[in-house]
Order: C-alpha cells, then sequence, then structure tokens
C-alpha cells in the first residue's frame, strides 16, 4: 500500500515537459465508459497508489488513496458495521475509489442514501501545471473556496488526477427486506410514483422484465411492518433475503438478463442512460427497459442515436447519454449549448491548461 | 473600507446606467438615493457596511439580463442579494458597483409533487418552500435557523446546512438543478429534474461559489416525505465531554439521528430565558436528538438513544411528547442566535468545522482564550457534523472592541483548521473569512480558485473581492503569522 504521488507528479512534470498527453488510469475497469483518450496518450497508472490513509468510524469519514480497490475499503468499513452508502458498481471489487469517483457512481439507493459525490468530503489531486493540491477536508461540512472535489464527479479524469479521496460513510442498515409485484410497465410505473411518496424505509425501487423490485430497510421493527402493510395493500410478495441482496447486487454490476441479453440486437450492444424527471409516462414501450431509481434513471439498449433519444429525454426535463459502447469515438452525450460548451472549456483549462489529461475522454471537443 | 475596485476601468457613470436601466425596469425599482439604498449597506454581518453605486430590483429574468449585459459592457461590478441575512458579508455591496436585489423573484414556480420536486425562483424563503409542499405531505429538508427569512438563492450560493444535515445532506444534496445567468448574461441550466448526468459536476460547484460565478434565477429542489413520526430527546449532561461521548456513541451504534444538536451553559441560559422551552439550566451541555421515520423505527430508536443517554451520564432526559412539545424544545435552540443576542449589544458568530472527537479540546481552548480576551462566548454546536458556532459577545460602542472579537473569532478558526477542520462549515467566507483563508489553503490552492473565477468571470465583475483573497493577501497573512510565532517562540525560551 505504498504512495506513489511523488511519482505521479514526476509523471505529470514530464508529460508538462515533453507535451505529451496522459491517460490516467485505474484497474481499467470502466474502459466501456465514456470515449477513449486520445490514442498517443502515455498511461498514468493509479492503481498502485493506493491504501486507507484514515478511517475514523467515529466520525463516518473514511480516506483513502485514489487506487484503493473498492473490496478493501469494504471490508475495512465492514468490521465496523458501515459501508459507502452511495454503493458504486464494485467490477468485482476491483473498481477503484479514484475511477468510481470519476465516473459517478452510484447504485440503486441513490435517491434515498445520495451518489458518491454526495459522500465526498475532500480531495487531493494533481492539476496540469503539476501541483498537488488539497480541497475540501475530513469533516462533514466546508464551504471555504470552491467546491473543486464535488466538480470532479463525472469528470472522467479530465479535471486533475484524483491522489487521495475522503468519503462520509454510514452504519450498516440493521434490517432489509426485498418485495417484488409482477406488473407491466405501466402499472409498475403507477405503484412506484404511489409508494415513492410514502413514509416508509424506501431504499430501492427497480422495475425490469415485468417486475417492480421494491427494498425496505431500517430498523426490524420498521421493516417488519412496512413488509405487513404493502403486502396487504399491494400485494406485494416478500422474497428470501439472499434472493434479495443477489438482485440488487446483479443490478449494481449490470448482471441481470436485462444486461446480458439485450434484446433483438446482436453485435456490441449500445446501453443508454436517461436522467430524467421520474413522473415521466412510459415511452418508446415496444423497448425492453430497465427502470431505476424509481424513475428517475432509465436504460434501453440498442441502435439509437443522441439526437433521437435526447428529443425524448429533454421533453421529460433530463438528459441522455449513451452510457456503455465499444466504440470509443463515439460522442457520449450531445451539449450543443454554445455557452454550456464554453464554460466547460474554460473549466478544464483552468484545472488543465495545457490539456494533458485523458484528452477527448469525456467530449470529443475537451 | 471595501472597496474593491474592479479590475477593468468603469466606462458609465452613475446618472446614465441608472437611466439605461430604468429603460426596461420600473423606475421604483433602480434605486440611486443613499437613504433608499441604506437597507442594502450590509447583511446579517452589519460590522461590514458599503453603499452601493446603483440598486436595481428586476421583475424577470429577462431585465437581470439585461442589467448583466450593461453592466458587463461597462466593466461594472455587481454584487447580487438574496434576502441579506449571510454571516460573512457575502451580499455587502461594491461601492463602484450594482446591487442585484432577487428580492422580487419570491414565486413559487411549480409543486411537482409526483416528482417530488419545487421549481423555485431564487428570492423564495426557504421556509415557504416546506409550507407549500405540506398539502402534499412533502416537506424540503436543509433547515438552516434563519429559515423564516433567508432565500433558496442565498442557500444554494452558501451551500447553507441546518439542524438536519447530518441525515438528509446540506443545500448541494437537495438541489437537482440550477439555472444561471452568466456575467454575460448568457443562460445555462446544470443538472436536470433527473438525478446524476453525464459530465463533471457543475451544478455541485455553483453550491457555495457566493454570488462569484453566476446569477442564479432559478432553482429545482428534492422534497422528502414529510416523516410519518418525529421525536425529539432533549439531554443535560455534566460536561461537554460526556455529551460529546454520547454523540459518538449514538453514531458509533449505527443510529443517525435526523438532527443532534449541542448547546453549551451560556448558550442553554440565553436560549431559556428567551424560549422558555424547559431546558436544563443547571447542565453543562445540552443535546437535542431528533428521531425520525416510521413510528415502528422512531419508537425503537428512541428506546436506543434513551439508554444510551442514561448510560454516559445524562443529567436530565426528556422526550417530546407532542408535536407541540417537540417544536417547543426546537424552538430553544433555533433562536438561539437572537437568544444570545439579547445578552449584550453585539455578538459575533464563528463558523468552524472540526471532526467530532476534538470537540472537548476545542471548547477548552475556547473557554481559555475567552478569558484572555476578556470576552463572553456562548457555543451552540451541530454536533452530529461537527459544525461549531461560537457566539462571541461584545459591545461595538466601545473603542476598539470589535476589532478584538474579530482577532479572538480568526484564531478560533485557525483553531479549527489546525485540529483537522475548516473556517467555515456553512456561512461562507464573504468579505469576512478572506483573513483566514490562507490558514486552510496554500497559494497554489487559492491560485487554482482564481483560475476558476476566471473561467466564469475574467473581466472579475461578480462580486468582486469576495470569497478568494488576493495572493498579496495571503502573504501579508503569513508573514504576520510568522512575526506572531516568533514572538511567542521568543516568550517561551525567555
Ligand atoms: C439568525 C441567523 C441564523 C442563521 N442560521 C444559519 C444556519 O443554521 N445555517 C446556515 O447555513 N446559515 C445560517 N445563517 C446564514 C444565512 O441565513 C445563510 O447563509 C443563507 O443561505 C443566506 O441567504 P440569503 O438569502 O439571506 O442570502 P444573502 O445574504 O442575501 O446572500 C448570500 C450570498 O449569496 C449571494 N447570492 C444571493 N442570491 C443570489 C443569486 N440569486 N445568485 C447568485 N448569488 C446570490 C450573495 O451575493 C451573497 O454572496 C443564519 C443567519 C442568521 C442571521
Amino acid at each position: 500500500m505504498p504512495d506513489i504521488s511523488t511519482q505521479l507528479l514526476e509523471q505529470v512534470q514530464t508529460a508538462l515537459a515533453e507535451h505529451s498527453t496522459l491517460d490516467i488510469r485505474g484497474n481499467r475497469t470502466k474502459t466501456a465508459l465514456g470515449r477513449a483518450s486520445a490514442a498517443d496518450s502515455v498511461p498514468l497508472d493509479l492503481h498502485a497508489h493506493s491504501g486507507i490513509v484514515n478511517y475514523e468510524p467515529g466520525e463516518l469519514v473514511m480516506t483513502a488513496r485514489a487506487g484503493t480497490t473498492l473490496a478493501e475499503i469494504d471490508a475495512a468499513l465492514a468490521e465496523h458495521g458501515q459501508m459507502l452508502a452511495c454503493d458504486p458498481r464494485r467490477f468485482g471489487g476491483q473498481a477503484t475509489l479514484g475511477g468510481s469517483l470519476a465516473t459517478h457512481q452510484s447504485g440503486p439507493a441513490r435517491p434515498w442514501y445520495g451518489s458518491l459525490r454526495d459522500h465526498v468530503l475532500g480531495v487531493r489531486l494533481i492539476n496540469g501545471r503539476g501541483e498537488h493540491l488539497r480541497f475540501g477536508g475530513q469533516v462533514m461540512k466546508n464551504v471555504a473556496g470552491y467546491d473543486v472535489s464535488r466538480l470532479q464527479a463525472g469528470a472522467m479524469g479530465t479535471l486533475g488526477v484524483l491522489t487521495e479521496i475522503s468519503v462520509k460513510v454510514l452504519p450498516q442498515p440493521d434490517y432489509s427486506q426485498t418485495l417484488i409485484k409482477t406488473c407491466d410497465i405501466f402499472d409498475g410505473h403507477t405503484l412506484s410514483q404511489q409508494l415513492a411518496s410514502s413514509t416508509k424505509p424506501l431504499t430501492g425501487m427497480t422495475w425490469v422484465d415485468d417486475t417492480l423490485y421494491l427494498r425496505l430497510q431500517g430498523s426490524q421493527q420498521a421493516v417488519a411492518a412496512s413488509t405487513r402493510q404493502w403486502q396487504e395493500a399491494y400485494q406485494t410478495t416478500a422474497i428470501e433475503p439472499e434472493q434479495g441482496t443477489q438482485f440488487w447486487q446483479q443490478l449494481r454490476e449490470h448482471e441481470l438478463d436485462f444486461h446480458r441479453q439485450p434484446a433483438g440486437h446482436s453485435g456490441s450492444p449500445k446501453l443508454w442512460r436517461f436522467s430524467i424527471n421520474p413522473r415521466t409516462g412510459p415511452f418508446l414501450t415496444g423497448e425492453r427497459w430497465l427502470v431505476n431509481w424509481g424513475g428517475a434513471q432509465r436504460w434501453i439498449s440498442g441502435e439509437y442515436d443522441l439526437e433521437t433519444l435526447g428529443e425524448h429525454a429533454q421533453a421529460s426535463g433530463g438528459e441522455v447519454c449513451l452510457y456503455e459502447s465499444s466504440d470509443g469515438t463515439e460522442e457520449r452525450m450531445l451539449m450543443t449549448h454554445p455557452a454550456l460548451r464554453r464554460i466547460q472549456q474554460n473549466v478544464k483549462a483552468a484545472l488543465d491548461p495545457r490539456g494533458i489529461f485523458n484528452p477527448g475522454r469525456l467530449f470529443s471537443w475537451l | 473600507m471595501t472597496g474593491n475596485a474592479p479590475t477593468t476601468d468603469i466606462a458609465i457613470t452613475q446618472q446614465d446606467l441608472a437611466a439605461a436601466f430604468r429603460r426596461f425596469i420600473d423606475a421604483e425599482y433602480v434605486i440611486s438615493d443613499a437613504e433608499t439604498q441604506r437597507v442594502y449597506e450590509c447583511d446579517g454581518l452589519a460590522a461590514y457596511c458599503e453603499m452601493p453605486m446603483l440598486t436595481v430590483l428586476p421583475e424577470n429574468t429577462e431585465q437581470v439580463q439585461q442589467v448583466l449585459q450593461l453592466c458587463h459592457q461597462h466593466n461594472v461590478p455587481v454584487v447580487a442579494r438574496g434576502a441579506g441575512t449571510g454571516l460573512c458579508a457575502g451580499a455587502t455591496p461594491n461601492q463602484y458597483g450594482v446591487l442585484l436585489s432577487m428580492a422580487k423573484f419570491s414565486e413559487i414556480l411549480e409543486i411537482d409533487s409526483a416528482a417530488r420536486l419545487a421549481r423555485l425562483q431564487p428570492g423564495v424563503r426557504n421556509l415557504a418552500i416546506s409550507e407549500a409542499a405540506a398539502e402534499y405531505g412533502l416537506y424540503y429538508a436543509p433547515d438552516p435557523s434563519s429559515q423564516i427569512a433567508c432565500s433558496i438563492g442565498g442557500n444554494v450560493s452558501e451551500n447553507a446546512g441546518g439542524v438536519h444535515c447530518l441525515k438528509y445532506g446540506l443545500t448541494v444534496h437537495n438541489v437537482v438543478q440550477v439555472k444561471l445567468l452568466t456575467v454575460e448574461g448568457e443562460a445555462l441550466t446544470l443538472g436536470n429534474e433527473g438525478l446524476d448526468g453525464y459530465g463533471a459536476d457543475l451544478l455541485a460547484l455553483i453550491h457555495g461559489s457566493e454570488g462569484l460565478l453566476g446569477i442564479i434565477t432559478e432553482i429545482t429542489v428534492r422534497l422528502l416525505p414529510t416523516p410519518e413520526c418525529a421525536q425529539v430527546i432533549l439531554a443535560g449532561f455534566a460536561s461537554v465531554k460526556a455529551a460529546g461521548d454520547a454523540v459518538g456513541e449514538v453514531i458509533a451504534r449505527g443510529i443517525i439521528p435526523g438532527g443532534m444538536e449541542m448547546m453549551d451553559s451560556f448558550a442553554i441560559e440565553a436560549a431559556e430565558a428567551f424560549a422558555q422551552a424547559g431546558y436544563p439550566v443547571a447542565a453543562e451541555a445540552l443535546l437535542l436528538c431528533e428521531l425520525d421515520g416510521s413510528v415502528e423505527e422512531v419508537a425503537e430508536y428512541v428506546d436506543s438513544v434513551t439508554a444510551i443517554f442514561n448510560e454516559l451520564g445524562a443529567t436530565s432526559i426528556r422526550v417530546s411528547q407532542s408535536e407541540a412539545e417537540r417544536l417547543l424544545l426546537w424552538k430553544g435552540r433555533k433562536s438561539a442566535f437572537p437568544a444570545v443576542g439579547r445578552l449584550s449589544p453585539d455578538y459575533y458568530c464563528m463558523d468552524g468545522t472540526i471532526p467530532r472527537g476534538q470537540l472537548a479540546h476545542v471548547l477548552t481552548e475556547i473557554n481559555r482564550m475567552s478569558t484572555e480576551y476578556g470576552l463572553r462566548v456562548a457555543n451552540v454546536f451541530h454536533a452530529g457534523d461537527g459544525n461549531l458556532h461560537p457566539l462571541i459577545l461584545f459591545d461595538s460602542s466601545i473603542d476598539g472592541e470589535f476589532e478584538k472579537t474579530e482577532e479572538f473569532g480568526g484564531r478560533i478558526l485557525e483553531l479549527c483548521v489546525a485540529v483537522g477542520g475548516n473556517i467555515t462549515g456553512e456561512h461562507g467566507v464573504g468579505l469576512e473569512k478572506l483573513r483566514q483563508m490562507p490558514a486552510q489553503f496554500n497559494d497554489a490552492e487559492i491560485s487554482q480558485f482564481h483560475a476558476l473565477k476566471f473561467a466564469f468571470d475574467p473581466k472579475g465583475t461578480l462580486n468582486p473581492g469576495k470569497g478568494i483573497p488576493t495572493l498579496k493577501r495571503c502573504q501579508e497573512y503569513r508573514t504576520l503569522k510568522q512575526n506572531a510565532d516568533a514572538v511567542q517562540g521568543g516568550h517561551k525560551h525567555a
């Protein structure tokens, strides 16, 4: 668990001196996410920069080097009955903390527990001037200076090399229960809308392949009472705990049948992600859908294009991106608004003036 | 005193600018006389006063856009103002600039109850959101103590917190979309009505940006279902340390309360005199621990927390038995600032955040400095998330007393940084904490902030001179510190 930040800093300075660009890598679990960095970029490997630097269970704070695997973090937290509440995709435990933040991962409980960005308290990063800087901190609240830490979420490494990250952690829930109900996408939508406003301890609401999955988590009595009430009121069925755990895990890891057998499209499937107003009724109903986060996140796969899907997304108060594709040259999201593009380019220039980090990884034009 | 001139020359007179504004804004809402502008000379931190060149109160986004375009064209500084309750002199006017009051933007545009979202103009009061959402069984979680008055635009700009933030997050965790006008007057939409879009999180960057990056014209917040049940436990302790340990133990047992607040004996006394909530005035420290959720969950956790408090030596315990009693118990805490204010001509509120484990040490040090400076201090504390609000009592009519107070406050903030915390948890930097910024950030970090400011506002006309100190000022701070340390070191060796 070495600290190789000095070497990382040297590599950045070398890149600056040699006018080369860098391809920042953790454990390479997310190469299908985002575009490919410019082909002539020199790899900058973070996976050896790993290890938990500080963990204070009583403060609900953990600080780890960016290359630390989520498996290592999970193990340390579990010893104290705690967890990464944002529940990022683990990729068999091999995903790194830095990569998870850079791609802004969060699991099925996102609407209730928050995303990884929500739980980040501070970062250390190397900027494109070759300076190792610290933003935010290891406490729950900080409004001194701009929030450079959370800005990194989703930036895919284009705004600096994350070297160390402090996150808020939370106690594991005492008890979980998964309920299911067989229904089509329309009934699933109606019931989801109804239940989302309930005061029950809901932490998961997903519809896929004609089944609505609901997860209740909290104190044992609360979960038991809510389970009973929903069984009676909505004819939901409580499933075995192992089955429930398996479902939410496969959902998070993109390992459900939905992900394994994209309907009707052979060859290299493209996975599209909508972030839209959760009240939006079902659309493109001929497709096979996965409706997550109570409707705020929806997935389909197939040969679409960003313009067509973008119209649906816009009409629903949101956006769509090509989340996964084996073709690293394709644009992942349309950003046509000139002022927004300019601001993004300016922010990039502020942190990476010479454009050395992950060129093209986020947008072809950045 | 604070006249931060823009970097480029202003190319228009007050009269011409006022005339230009009156072409598209109701003449009544373009204020150029000193008398009428007087109400805008400061925010909640009255020690920093300044008169603006002009004050405008636009009524719609197009007017704001035109104001920004004109100001940009003529290099005129623009300072946005929400409700003016800020405590860091963030909304203090600029003497060369326009004060842009967003007070007319007070409309709740939509309560989207099915999506549990509210679309708001920036001038909507924080509490008004929950009031409007109540008929749908929903509420807006972040609840700063100033919630009756402060605006949601100001909340986003300061990333405001409240007593329920340990469990429900700060403003940044509860906003999904912000509409912003750039300094050039161009409209941007950041975020969306879903959750987590593609790309770097510019929405997060806007939170806490203190009006330095753009003017917020619309905000969409998430609403939560009002919990079935909420009960608050009021417990007295014989020492701050015992109360601090009790907070730690609740969290170690896996319980995240809806709110967890602490007050020291002086704050207890003041709040009790003000609110008559039945606080244990003999206690050295008081905890307010709120548990919310389903009826079963609250019952289970109220039992657990009561047991923990008893085990750790609580001197008194009271559990609210009705909604009226719950609100009464909170009233004391929520009115703590004005309550302490009644005991003294003036008070000065600090806002450092520390790792919770450092609480006893930090409070002991604050008490020691309180004696050293001869200034009384009351402490209220968002104990769950380590955010400390020492209130220093002083009298500004006594020569030099405010300067002494500021110095004392500054040392508290430096202490917070030294124990692993920071200079501001929720009130922001504004003009007030510019001095302490170099205690938390080095020059390269400060330069990085300036570069980010430049990305949005190349001419530096949005709220100039706030939030981020100049490098020159940082140098001066470090030199002063070195000298002071050398003097102190000299004393020790003598
Ligand atoms: C008694 C009291 C108790 C308080 N308790 C708390 C508390 O518990 N938690 C907490 O976090 N704060 C608290 N505060 C501080 C204050 O209420 C918050 O900072 C609040 O968010 C400020 O809102 P405002 O509308 O008054 O903003 P203002 O003071 O008017 O402005 C604050 C900053 O935001 C900028 N701004 C305002 N509107 C816009 C806009 N539309 N676009 C761009 N920039 C804008 C201003 O330029 C300024 O920099 C308290 C204050 C008082 C007086």
